[in-house]
């Protein structure tokens, strides 16, 4: 047993109103600078939708991930043989196209423009040229777009849904969408760390978070290509690549990710969990239905006294291996089962999960009256708008099991509730449904408290950052003085 | 009487300030601006051109750079190789089919550069000048190797020993005091190269990354060892 510890994090989906506040806390922190205006290491995307960059899930288009190949784990998009021809062009890197060209407006034309009869207007002009353009595509241009034959139709996830679903989708009285943030899952196989040709690309040891070395990058581009979830970026003005650093530093100083700290539904969880390096590899190369189970697996009890020992002899901390007995994280993924990974089939382990949505229920139409009872109790989760098939394709590597579970456990915490507060579900019913969903009483209280009750304190759990365990800390504070982005004393200054 | 000042200004003193200057101006940008060690890749910002260009001539340049290393290293071979008149024919034929490709290859880059708006935008004043330099370069050992034949044999016979006798700090111009001048321009067009290198994106070559071929996958940092430690794991 190889414990080691992990930064993880839960985005409970039902609780997501879709408002981009943790995009925009990111925007304001990390991406605003030259050649970064495209970036959004934090984005929220309505689903069914193509997403960001358009249709990063088709990875027929992308090649992004690692693939089965016999006994070995290969990364589709390159490989120690197809490293040299992809240095000079990277048949699978996405185009700024494939994302939206920035631009803003030409707002001085209004105070400058000559009079005339005409009110003057503020053209777009490029971002990156500085000429007019005609704007096609931008930050969430598919948002809210459900049932939109356009985005909705053409989502990934909708392969294996019979005709009539997919139309159903996009039938005026039936369309649903909901949305899904994602940022960076900071993966316990990151697929950009090993397509790296430079190695610049790396895990942290002590947290897990991952991170690019901007010195050591040298722009060959393949952990662009490589990434399955399109969650680093290419700066187009330094020629550097750039992700999601999980505000390391304010991390490091005990407070949440900004997109965290940020959120106003309160749907993201952030903590650490112990995991088992040694079978990372061996679980990686499950077959897709066992992949999900087998990442539990991987995750460790923080309880077991074994796995304490392990860990101390580690070198993990005692503040650490507390947090992580605390681990929102830990209960929702392995104890409660509730949160699970997106499209783990990439093979990457990603280290974030979504609690996914109870979607509204399509109702029975009956001689004209709709009906919303049904014999069978879970009866909105098995005829919800969201076919339990598109979920399976997003969050289950195509299986329904794993996401009934954690929508059947949601549903009988619920009625669960509405037998205690409001009284008009008895309380028999409840207890038959949190029995069919293989939930406790006790389970459903806590399941109640972290979802709805849940403070600051409950949400982030943050391990303690011991200053000589930090690289990053290492440094001399005044290097970073007046600095442009993160860790320079002077301007990221583009390459003669 | 100013050919042989000449001759010594290009061939004598141009080389060794372009050596100096390479090697002090590669190594101190690489202590004190490793940020700027990086190729800059345009791929983001066009993609299609970006293949018909950049492939062919990066393929083809190290085919012919190759070539010139070989010739100076193992001089001796390239003579043995062409002593048969058939062997001499299908090296002069695929180095000139190289070079041509190399050519061929640098134009469509710098047509792509210069018609495409978002890549001009950010192309500098360096990487003007070095194309400039590079086309002149590239354009001038295609000419020789279509004017002036059996380049492989005269560059072991004459360039080699000249090149030797300035890496051995005797520099001696008898060797090529009587070439024509297109070779003369190459030569020294050669050593603005080298010594205009450390000012320009072509830094990457520097920083090929060979370590990935023997490398593990994964790459852990720990602080446990080292401030910039990395660990394969």
């Amino acid at each position: 047993m190889n414990v080691r510890s992990q930064i993880a994090m839960v985005f409970h989906l039902d609780k997501c109103i879709g408002c981009h506040t943790c995009s925009i806390a990111c925007k304001n922190v990390w991406t605003d600078r030259k050649g970064t205006e495209y970036m959004w290491w934090n984005n929220v995307e309505t689903k069914p939708g193509t997403g960001y960059p358009t249709k990063w899930e088709d990875q027929e288009k992308y090649k992004g991930g690692w693939e089965k190949k016999g006994d070995d784990l290969q990364i589709r998009s390159t490989g120690k043989a197809k490293v040299v021809p992809n240095i000079f062009h990277n048949p699978h890197m996405p185009s700024m196209d494939d994302y939206y060209e920035p631009w803003t407006y030409d707002y001085q034309n209004l105070f400058n423009a000559p009079e005339s009869d005409d009110q003057p207007t503020a053209r777009p002009v490029s971002m990156v040229t500085g000429e007019e353009i005609a704007v096609e595509a931008g930050p969430n241009w598919d948002d809210d777009l459900g049932g939109s034959s356009i985005y909705a139709a053409n989502d990934a996830n909708l392969e294996g849904l019979s005709e009539q679903q997919r139309l159903q989708l996009s039938s005026v009285e039936q369309l649903v969408f909901f949305y899904l943030p994602r940022i960076c899952n900071h993966c316990l196989n990151p697929c950009c760390v090993a397509a790296c040709p430079s190695g610049a690309l790396y895990k942290r040891g002590e947290d897990g978070i991952v991170l690019i070395d901007q010195q050591r990058c040298r722009a060959w581009r393949a952990c662009v290509a490589a990434c399955p979830y399109k969650k680093v970026y290419y700066n187009w003005f330094t020629g550097k690549s750039e992700k999601c650093i999980l505000c390391f530093p304010r991390l490091e100083t005990g407070q949440a990710p900004a997109c965290f700290h940020s959120c106003v539904g309160r749907i993201r969880y952030l903590g650490v969990v112990l995991y088992d390096a040694d079978r990372l590899e061996e679980v990686a190369k499950l077959p897709n239905d066992e992949l999900i189970e087998g990442q539990r697996s991987v995750i460790l009890d923080p309880n077991d006294p074994a796995v304490i020992r392990a860990a101390r002899e580690n070198g993990i901390q005692d503040g650490v291996i507390e947090s992580a007995q605390k681990s929102p994280v830990y209960q929702m993924v392995k104890v409660w089962k509730i949160a699970l990974p997106p499209h783990i089939e990439y093979r990457t382990l990603p280290m974030l999960f979504y609690v996914p949505p109870l979607a509204p229920v399509q109702a029975n139409k009956t001689n004209d009256t709709i009906d919303h009872v049904s014999e069978n109790l879970f009866h909105d989760i098995d005829q919800a708008r969201v076919p339990m098939r598109y979920f399976a394709n997003l969050f289950g590597a195509g299986n329904e099991g794993p996401v009934r579970y954690a929508l059947a456990k949601q549903k009988a915490v619920r009625w669960h509730r509405r037998a205690i507060t409001v009284g008009d579900v008895d309380r028999a019913t409840a207890d038959r449904m949190l029995r069919e969903a293989d939930c406790t009483a006790e389970e459903a209280e806590a399941i109640y408290q972290l979802t709805s009750l849940c403070t600051f304190e409950d949400r982030f759990v943050i391990p303690p950052m011991y200053r000589e365990q930090a690289v990053e800390m290492l440094k001399d504070p005044h290097e970073h003085r007046q600095s442009v982005g993160f860790g320079f004393s002077a301007g990221p200054k583009r390459g003669l | 009487m100013t050919g042989r000042y000449l001759d010594q200004l290009l061939f004598v003193a141009l080389p060794y300030v372009a050596l100096f200057t390479f090697f002090l101006m590669t190594i101190y940008r690489y202590r004190a601006q490793s940020f700027s060690y990086s190729s800059l890749s345009s791929q983001f910002l066009e993609n299609k051109q970006h293949f018909w260009a950049v492939v062919p001539f990066h393929y083809a340049v190290l085919v012919v750079t190759a070539g010139h290393l070989v010739a100076l290293f193992v001089p001796r071979s390239i003579l043995a190789w062409n002593s048969h008149p058939l062997r001499l024919y299908i090296l002069e034929v695929s180095a000139l089919a190289c070079g041509l490709l190399t050519l061929i290859g640098l134009v469509g880059i710098v047509w792509r550069r210069f018609t495409t708006s978002k890549v001009r935008r950010i192309t500098t004043i360096t990487d003007w000048i070095i194309y400039a330099i590079l086309l002149l370069q590239v354009a001038s050992g295609v000419g020789i190797a279509l004017l002036l034949p059996w380049g492989s044999s005269w560059f072991a016979t004459n360039l080699s020993p000249y090149l030797w006798s300035i890496f051995t700090l005797a520099p001696d111009v008898s060797y090529i005091a009587a070439m024509p001048v297109l070779v003369k321009f190459h030569i020294a067009f050669a050593f603005v190269t080298v010594g205009f290198f450390p000012f320009t994106r072509l830094v990457h070559i520097l920083v090929i990354p060979n370590p990935y071929l023997w490398r593990k996958p994964q790459v852990v940092r720990w602080y446990r060892n080292g401030k910039d430690a990395s660990r394969a794991g």
